[in-house]
């Protein structure tokens, strides 16, 4: 019997879980309550806002009910002087801009969609436009609190209990159930972001002017069309920006506005080869004011400006390959990612390249000293083997792939990328020795 | 002007996203509930987001003890140093089903969602027509506008907590008492969760927003979101044999 406090069971098993690209679907269904202490105590996995493209935030096969934290959102402190904030993980972004940005404070690292949560940054040890000077997500977060396999809640830290710590940031739910965040917010001069756009012919310049602009912006950015070939190849734009000074800032609040619907599936291959090609055609050419003052919804969260928009995909969904390529691998390295992508046909709606500054402490975070690409690919026959192909790429040039976005890396291409696997594995082991805590991910991955 | 502000059920849901806004355009807020603890939480959550210097208390009240209902007016009185708008988001819900083979908890939900509601707003009408003026504000619900296969006992409390407001609004509209009844269709809060989204499911914040409007005009009567009204008025005039054969 549903009581209010207590947790109502949905026993209804016919429920199926999905990531954001809908790629797996599987069985399995949410529990939710403002009280995520009670309810994570006898779950495999606790999810967010579902953001995770691939399988990180699903169910193991053979479990279906997970924990689900978005109504536990409380902010549980705020010193208003330097910053700190503790807050229930299932607190949004969206909510956090709401709250916090009127009054000049906001998350120092943020994603492309404000529909996270802050149980979710840490899990993913989420990294922004400005990951090559501020780091990670994890990079600003003090401390957990953590409930661990046996049911124990533990306050973890950099001083206390560091491996549980630092296996947790990025470590993709498989840790224990993230119950509060500390971590530092950033002050900011305004609420306005003050952006700079230049067009880039080919991919060297465009990795040129990535380098160069990293010296003085705060945020960088790029798009790029992977479908022109030859001499254009990686042509593109890249978007520089910084928090506007007061001076500068438009009058009054950059306040959110609803989001439009997508009321509907498209049918499947709408976003095939030649809508792509159009789109990015059109992107590329689009007149920009070089520099503006603008909103920083549609400068962070571009996406975020359509509600449900994965469904243009179509029913059969689609998938997110995020790589990072070393440094020491140069220009060369991405143009052999590349071309291996224009070969493939992988018509991506979306291209993101974005440099990446050193590696974090996060245990599994996915972001190193190197150049980060991410591709939309629309599901097809062929999209395992372009995965496969893109992974054994990755590998020889020495990169890694982001877990939030995976849905089909195979566990040894995974192995063969992550040096720091076992280290990971042996804390997971420690902390939860029956393996209870997993998720669809791990049990493809690592095989619990 | 702000609002002072008695608030019952700010925990959790649409209260808590009603607070929310409340609190983020520099409303005083004095929250009731049955946990303390936890309304220390909400109230540092809200603080968080008020202008500096505002204040949010605390105390504590339960609509399941009727007999303490004139100290809870008191000591919210006290803390706000008297209050003008009441917010009612408290109460219990359970499905049909479960609710048929649980009449304990039935009658704990139409005691708490009906009876009490209504005396705890008796308390609040004398209390505010005393000082004057005031506004009370209670969420009731679109499954009392209609008696139906699916909400036939919650439905029922919401019929007639709804019939209460509208006649209190008409006795005392003139005399200073503005009553506001809030109709929301089907929301996402920890109320419902883990039933399906059937169609127009909302947000709680969206409910908030017109539960703030509809204090802010003194409009005596919401549905949120608003293409509620018209469902409802459509489902209201459908004949009985489509309504013993229809699921909704
Ligand atoms: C449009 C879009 C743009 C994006 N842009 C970026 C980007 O720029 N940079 C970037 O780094 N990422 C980006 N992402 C990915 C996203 O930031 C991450 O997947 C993030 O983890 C999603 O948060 P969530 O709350 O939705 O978590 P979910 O997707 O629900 O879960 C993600 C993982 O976190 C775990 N988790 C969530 N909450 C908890 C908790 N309370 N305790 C323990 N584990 C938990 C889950 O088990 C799962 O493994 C983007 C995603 C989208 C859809
Ligand atoms: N959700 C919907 O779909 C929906 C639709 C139409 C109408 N409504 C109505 O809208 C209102 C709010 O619903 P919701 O979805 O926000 O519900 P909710 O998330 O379950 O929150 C209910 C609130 O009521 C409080 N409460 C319950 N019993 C109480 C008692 N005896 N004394 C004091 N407080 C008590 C709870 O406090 P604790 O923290 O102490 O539990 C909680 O703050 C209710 O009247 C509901 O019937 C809801």
């Amino acid at each position: 019997m549903p009581q209010l406090g207590a947790v109502a069971v949905n026993t209804n098993t016919t429920h199926r879980l999905s990531g954001w690209g809908r790629v797996p679907i599987v069985p399995g269904y949410e529990v939710r309550s403002e009280n995520l202490d009670a309810i994570t105590r006898d779950v495999p996995l606790t999810r967010g806002l579902g953001r995770a493209y691939g399988d990180a935030a699903l169910p193991a096969p053979g479990d279906l009910r997970v924990a689900g934290s978005v109504l536990a959102d409380r902010i549980l402190a705020f010193d208003s002087a330097g910053g700190l904030l503790t807050a229930e993980a299932g607190l949004s972004l969206d909510e956090l801009y709401r709250a916090l940005l009127p009054k000049g404070w906001f998350t120092p690292v943020t994603p492309g969609t404000r529909f996270v949560t802050v149980g979710g940054m840490v899990a993913a040890d989420v990294h922004g436009k400005n990951h090559h000077v501020d780091g990670c997500f994890g990079r600003h977060v003090v401390s957990l609190r953590l409930r661990v396999a046996d049911g124990r809640i533990v306050h973890c830290s950099r001083e206390e209990h560091p491996d549980l710590f630092l296996a947790t940031l990025g470590g993709m739910g498989l840790t224990g159930h993230i119950l509060d965040v500390t971590f530092r917010l950033a002050r900011v001069s305004s609420p306005w972001i003050y952006q700079e756009v230049e067009r880039v012919p080919d991919i060297d310049a465009y990795m040129d002017a990535l380098k160069t602009s990293a010296k003085s912006w705060p945020m960088t950015v790029g798009w790029i069309d992977c479908l022109s070939k030859g001499a254009s190849m990686g042509r593109g734009v890249l978007l520089k920006g910084r928090w506007a000074e007061p001076h500068e800032a438009k009058q009054g609040f950059p306040t959110l506005g609803a989001q439009i619907p997508v009321p509907f599936m498209f049918p499947n291959g709408v976003l095939g080869i030649p809508t792509v090609k159009a789109f990015n055609a059109l992107y590329y050419r689009l007149p920009r004011p070089h520099r503006a003052v603008v909103h920083p919804a549609p400068y962070f969260y571009p996406l975020d400006v359509a509600r449900d928009w994965h469904r243009v995909y179509g029913p059969r969904g689609f998938t997110q390959y995020q790589c990072v390529l070393p440094a020491s691998g140069g220009h060369a390295a991405v143009r052999r990612f590349l071309e291996l992508v224009t070969r493939g046909g992988g018509a991506s709606f979306l291209c993101v390249i974005k440099d990446c500054g050193p590696e974090g402490d996060g245990m599994l975070s996915f972001p190193k000293e190197g150049t980060s690409i991410a591709l939309d690919l629309a599901m097809r026959d062929d999209t395992q083997r372009l995965v496969d192909q893109m992974n054994e790429c990755v590998i020889a040039e020495g990169g890694r792939i982001y877990l939030a976005k995976d849905a089909l890396t195979r566990p040894e291409h995974f192995r063969a990328m992550e040096s720091r696997l076992d280290r990971f594995l042996a804390v997971r082991r420690t902390w939860d020795p029956d393996g209870r805590i997993r998720s669809a991910q791990s049990v493809r991955l690592f095989g619990w | 002007m702000a609002l002072n502000v008695l608030m019952v059920g700010a925990t959790k849901g649409i209260g808590r996203a009603v607070a929310r806004r409340l609190a983020a355009r520099g409303d005083r807020l004095h929250l009731v509930g049955r946990n303390l603890d936890d309304l220390a939480k909400c109230a540092e959550d809200l603080r968080a987001r008020m202008p500096a210097g505002a204040r949010v208390t605390i105390s504590h009240g339960d609509l399941e003890q009727p007999g303490t209902f004139d100290h809870v007016v008191q000591d919210a009185s006290d803390a706000l140093g008297g209050f003008d708008t009441v917010v009612i988001t408290a109460g219990l819900f359970a499905t049909q089903p479960d609710l048929e083979q649980d009449l304990a908890f039935t009658q704990r939900m139409l005691t708490v969602n009906f009876a009490n509601t209504v005396l705890f707003c008796e308390h609040v009408r004398r209390y505010l027509l005393a000082r004057g003026r005031g506004t009370l504000c209670v969420l009731s619900s679109v499954a009392g506008d209609r008696g139906r296969k699916p909400v036939v006992l919650y439905g029922a409390s919401k019929a007639g907590l709804s019939a209460y407001l509208e006649g209190l609004d008409h006795r005392y509209r003139a005399a200073g008492l503005t009553t506001i009844c809030v109709k929301p269709g089907f929301v996402r809060t920890g109320m419902t969760q883990g039933l399906p989204d059937p169609p127009f499911a909302a947000d709680p914040d969206e409910v908030a927003a017109v539960a703030i409007a509809a204090i802010d005009r003194g409009t005596p009567l919401v549905y949120a979101p608003g293409i509620w009204r018209l469902v409802m008025l459509l489902i209201r005039h459908l004949p009985r044999f489509v309504m013993r054969k229809v699921g909704f």
